[in-house]
């Protein structure tokens, strides 16, 4: 049976067949952060693959990976495009570099795991938390539970890390 | 400017200057078509049939491209009258142009066929909406996916704002300058009788606008519309006893990307793009440098794409598009124009397309701006390019079209003025 849920509106599938999606988000459900680790080249990737970018092969093995990091990058939406988010503008996509494996294999790489801002308890964070958080802020990844088997990794505030003092923000709020 | 004097166009191997683009057309670019894209799509055809001179059976070759939004090249084939010896139906948008010329090239040289029209026809707002509302918003959302679409991840602007975010992190680039992109084309579709936003913006405008996705603002985006645009490409051999000075193909990058094409935002610097590759490709190709150029047609879907493009190809410095593009140079009576139908952002929206029929025509020395037409048929341009008046380039040359499809992946193409 494929792996369905509604997700605020929308609705989400995994085909059984999808078998590295199953893998990832049976462990999200749990509330576990696991990604795939190449057999051969001991390296970690993100999202699923069916291979390895690095070496090609197509062998790994699921291991935790600390849900903890650094935005990178990040956009903001005040428009939303989808039915589903219009109700929760403005929502932040963020790109944030894991602290596993930054910088590798090459300076310019990074398990750069997507996600929204949220609460701690999950929900969508509201504007003025949206406006704390900026390039350089330090997130802990929350998990958003859709349904038995399917949960979405997402970000909220790492409230344990040391912050920078002004994390860098597009200039006009 | 002239080409270097040891360009050696001569190479067989680069295929400088042996096949040209010898038509062009469109249809008007609306919103609310009123047509299905295979009425659209032989409309421009026709008129590109009509722009080279040649009758519809000289076609032999059809190329085109969508996002499963338009009509086969098997449609269009009928409907013109022609019967092909060679066609492919591509999926892409952004990037497709130019890529299916070096496609066009490869197959005539391979002795497939002689003659190809390449379209894209597109209800880019009255039917499959290019900023992603309507049917595309409401996709379900399947594996993959859920890696993206599943956060609010999913338009365009959505998809490569972290690119844009980050390149103003990285270097410092303004939000006013960026903005500039956006006022320099719109002065140049107010001297477009075709383009359909002709009126001409400032950098307050745009940045006044509202925001739709940081650090998108409205007048950040290009426009939606509804649109068919065509290009015909043959052997210079052919091209003789066409109508029009052909445009000759100097060389050409196809979809040329970045590492990590399964998700590009895991291979760094994010800031830079798919140009700074393809650039390694377009100029040894081309025999010719980014100096060399005296046109730009910088794709265009963002403000910010056409900037990140200039800087990857090398028209200025790592960092220094936001100088550059505020800087004048980009302007009509600049430098180096870029954009001068106004592109995506005021003109229409064409993947692509509608930027390499501009230079077709600026290379023909003879753009459709407002200029009265002299008694060889020729427009007399007054190189006046106050509003509503004078586009063309002044002893135009050589061009460039950068195609951009994403951060990740663009193709480029310079042509040059043939004789």
């Amino acid at each position: 049976m494929p792996v369905r849920g509604e997700y605020l509106g929308m609705a989400l599938t995994i085909d059984d067949l999808d078998g590295e999606n199953v893998t990832y988000f049976k462990h999200c459900s749990e509330h576990n952060f696991h990604l795939q680790k190449c057999d051969e080249c001991a390296l970690v990737r993100y999202p699923p693959t069916s291979g390895c970018p690095w070496c090609s092969s197509p062998k790994s093995t699921w291991v935790p990976v600390e849900g903890k990091g650094e935005v990178h990058s990040y956009n903001e939406v005040h428009h939303a495009i989808q039915p589903a988010f219009k109700a929760v503008t403005p929502y932040m996509l963020l790109l944030v570099d894991l602290d596993t494996q930054k910088g590798q294999p090459s300076e310019h790489e990074a398990l750069r795991v997507a996600g929204n801002l949220m609460t701690p308890d999950g929900k969508f964070a509201p504007p003025e938390m949206v406006k704390k958080i900026g390039i350089g802020s330090r997130l802990r990844m929350v998990f958003s539970d859709v349904s038995p088997g399917l949960s979405i990794p997402n970000w909220t505030i790492d409230e344990d890390a040391k912050q920078p003092e002004k994390p860098w923000r597009y200039p006009q709020e | 400017m002239p080409l270097p004097a040891d360009t050696d166009a001569t190479t067989p191997k680069y295929l400088r200057d042996k096949y040209a683009i010898v038509g062009v057309g469109e249809t008007t670019y609306t919103r609310g078509s009123d047509k299905t894209t295979r009425a659209m799509g032989s409309w421009a055809l026709r008129n590109a049939i009509a722009d080279a001179g040649i009758k519809a059976t000289d076609i032999d070759g059809m190329l085109d491209y969508s996002g499963n939004d338009s009509t086969s090249a098997t449609f269009i084939a009928g409907d013109i009258g022609t019967r092909l010896n060679f066609y492919m139906d591509c999926i892409g948008g952004g990037s497709s142009t130019e890529a299916l010329v070096g496609l066009a090239i490869g197959i005539m040289e391979a002795g497939l066929c002689k003659c190809v029209a390449i379209f894209r026809s597109m209800n880019g707002f009255s039917q499959v909406r290019i900023g992603g509302t309507g049917a595309r918003s409401l996709a379900p959302v399947n594996g993959d996916a859920l890696h993206n679409r599943a956060y609010g991840w999913q338009s365009a602007g959505q998809s490569f704002a972290p690119t844009f975010m980050r390149h103003m992190y990285d270097y410092g680039t303004k939000p006013e300058q960026v903005a500039m992109v956006k006022v320099v084309h719109s002065e140049h579709a107010s001297n477009n009788p075709k383009a359909y936003y002709k009126k001409r913006y400032t950098v307050d405008d745009v940045l006044n606008s509202r925001i739709i996705c940081k650090p998108l603002h409205l007048l950040d985006c290009c426009v939606e519309t509804d649109n068919a645009t065509a290009i015909i490409v043959t052997s210079v051999d052919r091209a003789k006893d066409m109508r029009h000075t052909p445009a000759l193909i100097r060389g050409i990058v196809g979809r040329c990307s970045k590492p990590r094409m399964d998700m590009h935002y895991q291979h760094g610097p994010i800031s830079t793009v798919a140009g700074y590759y393809a650039k390694n490709i377009l100029w040894p190709n081309s025999g010719v440098g980014p100096e060399d150029i005296d046109a730009v047609g910088a794709y265009d879907a963002f403000t910010f794409t056409s900037m990140l493009q200039l800087e990857d190809y090398g028209f200025c410095k790592k960092g220094e598009g936001g100088e550059y593009v505020s800087s004048g140079i980009t302007r009509l009576g600049g430098r180096r124009p870029q954009n001068t139908s106004g592109g995506h952002l005021c003109e229409g929206y064409t993947h692509g397309m509608n930027m390499v029929i501009e230079n077709v025509r600026q290379l023909r020395h003879d753009v459709d701006d407002s200029c009265p037409i002299g008694p060889d048929g020729k427009r007399q341009h007054t190189y006046d390019y106050r509003e509503g008046g004078c586009r063309q380039v002044k002893n135009i040359e050589v061009t460039a079209n950068l195609g951009w499809a994403n951060p990740m992946t663009g193709s480029a193409m310079v042509m040059r003025r043939g004789a």
